[in-house]
């Protein structure tokens, strides 16, 4: 390696958003981010205000409009789809389509970018399906068919399946955003964990500020202006959060680490 | 040890038993009555009491009951294909309008073919003939019926575009029909009834060839179709080619569908009702079990359905398709009604 910073996302001059053939709708422009392995990251920002947009760029999902995205120092688009399969995994929000897949069947399917043409499950597989029960503690729900779980479970199934899938990022949409305070703690404490302890890159959107403010090491701030990224504490200190809802109603309390509602 | 999904061994040799239990029957029953030494003896080339019962046996009621097993099997494989690629428990062969495109080249060819000229027509009657417009009909509707859903998303539009598919060939085939000779109409009324016999043995290594192409496009993508399960967005995270795979149903449904649909007619409700049957038996979505359990199924069904339609001990045979429809429909709608969900 040349350079001495090693990032294992990096993005230059990138510009996300949607183009047809009649118009080009810019959403953010001018990304650059830096981003060290091992890291939790928070995505924040408004509704609508682009973040499913930069995940899905980053993700190869859509297209950038204009410059680059390095995975490891290889640019996205020389990826093919295995190779960035077995880099990178999801935990999307839509909602599954109704099967009768059992858990076990869900998770198993995260070794899809590693078995053989009809998908054979061989012992490492199988231990590293098995790690992914124990570390989002869901082995006791192995045998039960999906649609049978409730949101919390199912959240926690679908990040064993990004886990199975063993990748060194994992990517996550709105991850707690049908859950309550309780299984929400769990979640982010979970996925902080796994950064921690397994040196996994962890990109989290979500709407739950206080608790990113807390946990992540990294924030990603997304706000009508500008694209913010840097440490945590130091966005904090800089005063960064107050641009990001940009309202009276909303205002950053330093001490707290926590936005609170000014009264008129 | 972490258990692994759960066995379906047992299921799988009760079926298989079932089947060529079936299958004797079938070959049993027919017109004229042949015991059981008879029947064994026609088929394994030994003594019989009468050689035209060989006749019976090897002409007519053996490749009639294997036409019926690549049938069944070929149109239920084409049912769940559809059913996970457009992730609908409503989608299937007749639905998305892939059997009214074999209609339509089968009306084109019988119907139109006095604008044809007399060299194509004498071609065309063969059942080869009929088998090339079946598939190239059934082909260019599913390609269209694609084409809609690469545009639209919502799998609900994507499924009354293949239904407005399905009225617009019925719409072309009524104008020929209005068009043409008492003796062309009957031609191809009696194709539309549907028949499992009157296939050559030439005829039946065609359908088979077929049949084993259209399944090996198949079992190359029974792992993506079942990270499908997921949804696109997940399957495409796990590396899966979501084109090919999509491309590959395509060709896998319009071979399999076209051919047998040339060679046996549109035969309803097979597509559709045979997964959903499979799926209740097999409480699964892993497309591993659900396939040779679903082709095994179907090729029980068409046997059964078969056996009713010859009405045995009489001279009669009714309209294969009127039976698949008559005994299928009310059976889907019990399970429904007294069982619970089907999950797709």
């Amino acid at each position: 390696m040349s350079s001495t910073e090693k990032y294992i996302i990096k993005t230059s001059n990138l510009s996300i958003g949607y183009s047809s053939k009649k118009e080009t709708t810019t959403i953010a422009s001018n990304l650059n981010i830096r981003l060290k392995a091992g890291n939790m990251v928070g995505l924040l920002g408004k509704n609508g205000i682009g973040k499913s947009t930069l995940l899905r760029t980053l993700t190869k999902v859509q297209p950038a409009l204009s410059g680059e995205v390095f995975i490891n120092n290889k640019n996205l688009d020389s990826l093919t789809n295995n190779d960035l399969a077995r880099t990178l995994s999801l935990v999307l929000t839509e909602r599954l389509p109704d099967s009768s897949l059992t858990v076990f069947e869900l998770v198993a399917l995260g070794r899809q970018p590693f078995t053989n043409w009809i998908g054979y499950l061989t012992n490492d597989d199988m231990e590293i399906i098995q790690l992914a029960f124990e570390k989002t503690n869901t082995k006791h729900l192995m045998n039960s068919k999906c649609y049978e779980l409730s949101d919390g479970q199912l959240q926690k199934v679908l990040i064993a399946r990004a886990l199975a899938q063993n990748t060194p990022i994992i990517v996550l949409d709105e991850p707690t955003a049908h859950l309550d305070l309780h299984h929400t703690v769990n979640t982010f404490s979970l996925l902080k964990n796994l950064a921690s302890e397994f040196n996994k890159t962890i990109i989290i959107s979500t709407h739950e500020t206080n608790l990113t403010l807390q946990l992540a090491d990294e924030l990603w701030l997304m706000t009508p202006d500008k694209f913010i990224s840097g440490k945590t504490d130091a966005l904090i200190e800089n005063n960064e959060l107050e641009l990001l809802f940009n309202s009276k109603l909303i205002s950053f309390n330093k001490e707290l680490k926590q936005f609170t509602i000014s009264h008129s | 040890m972490i258990t692994t999904a759960k066995s379906y061994k047992n299921t799988f040799v009760i079926l298989i038993a079932v089947l060529l239990i079936i299958f004797f029957i079938n070959i049993s029953l027919g017109s004229v009555y042949i015991p059981l030494k008879g029947i064994i003896g026609s088929l394994f080339n030994g003594e019989v009491e009468k050689e035209s019962w060989r006749a019976i046996v090897q002409n007519y009621r053996l490749p009639k009951a294997i036409t019926a097993i690549i049938v069944g099997s070929g149109l239920s494989i084409s049912g769940l294909l559809m059913q996970t690629l457009f992730r609908n428990p409503l989608a299937g062969p007749f639905v998305l309008g892939i059997s009214s495109g074999a209609s339509l080249g089968v009306a084109i060819l019988i119907l139109g073919a006095s604008f044809l000229g007399a060299n194509i027509a004498s071609y065309a009657f063969t059942n080869f003939g009929l088998a090339f417009a079946a598939s190239l009909g059934s082909f260019l509707v599913l390609s269209a019926v694609m084409i809609a859903a690469i545009k639209v998303r919502n799998t609900m539009s994507i499924l009354i575009i293949g239904l407005m598919f399905g009225s617009l060939t019925s719409a072309v085939i009524s104008i020929l029909a209005y068009f043409s000779s008492a003796s062309q109409l009957q031609q191809y009324m009696f194709w539309s009834f549907g028949s499992l016999g009157n296939l050559s043995w030439k005829e039946i290594t065609a359908l088979t060839i077929t049949f084993l192409i259209g399944i090996s496009f198949v079992i190359v993508i029974i792992k993506p179709l079942n990270s499908l399960l997921l949804g696109e967005n997940y399957a495409k995270s796990m590396g899966v080619n979501v084109k090919r795979t999509r491309n590959f149903v395509l060709i896998a449904t319009s071979l399999l569908t076209g051919v047998i649909t040339a060679f046996s007619g549109p035969i309803a409700f097979i597509g559709l009702a045979v997964p959903h049957l499979t799926k209740l038996l097999f409480t699964t979505s892993n497309h591993k079990i659900l396939l040779p359990a679903v082709a095994i199924s179907g090729a029980i069904i068409m046997l059964i359905c078969d056996s009713i339609s010859q009405l045995p001990n009489s001279e009669y045979t009714l309209p294969i398709n009127a039976i698949t429809s008559l005994f299928g429909a009310p059976i889907i709608i019990w399970l429904l009604v007294r069982k619970r969900k089907i999950y797709y």
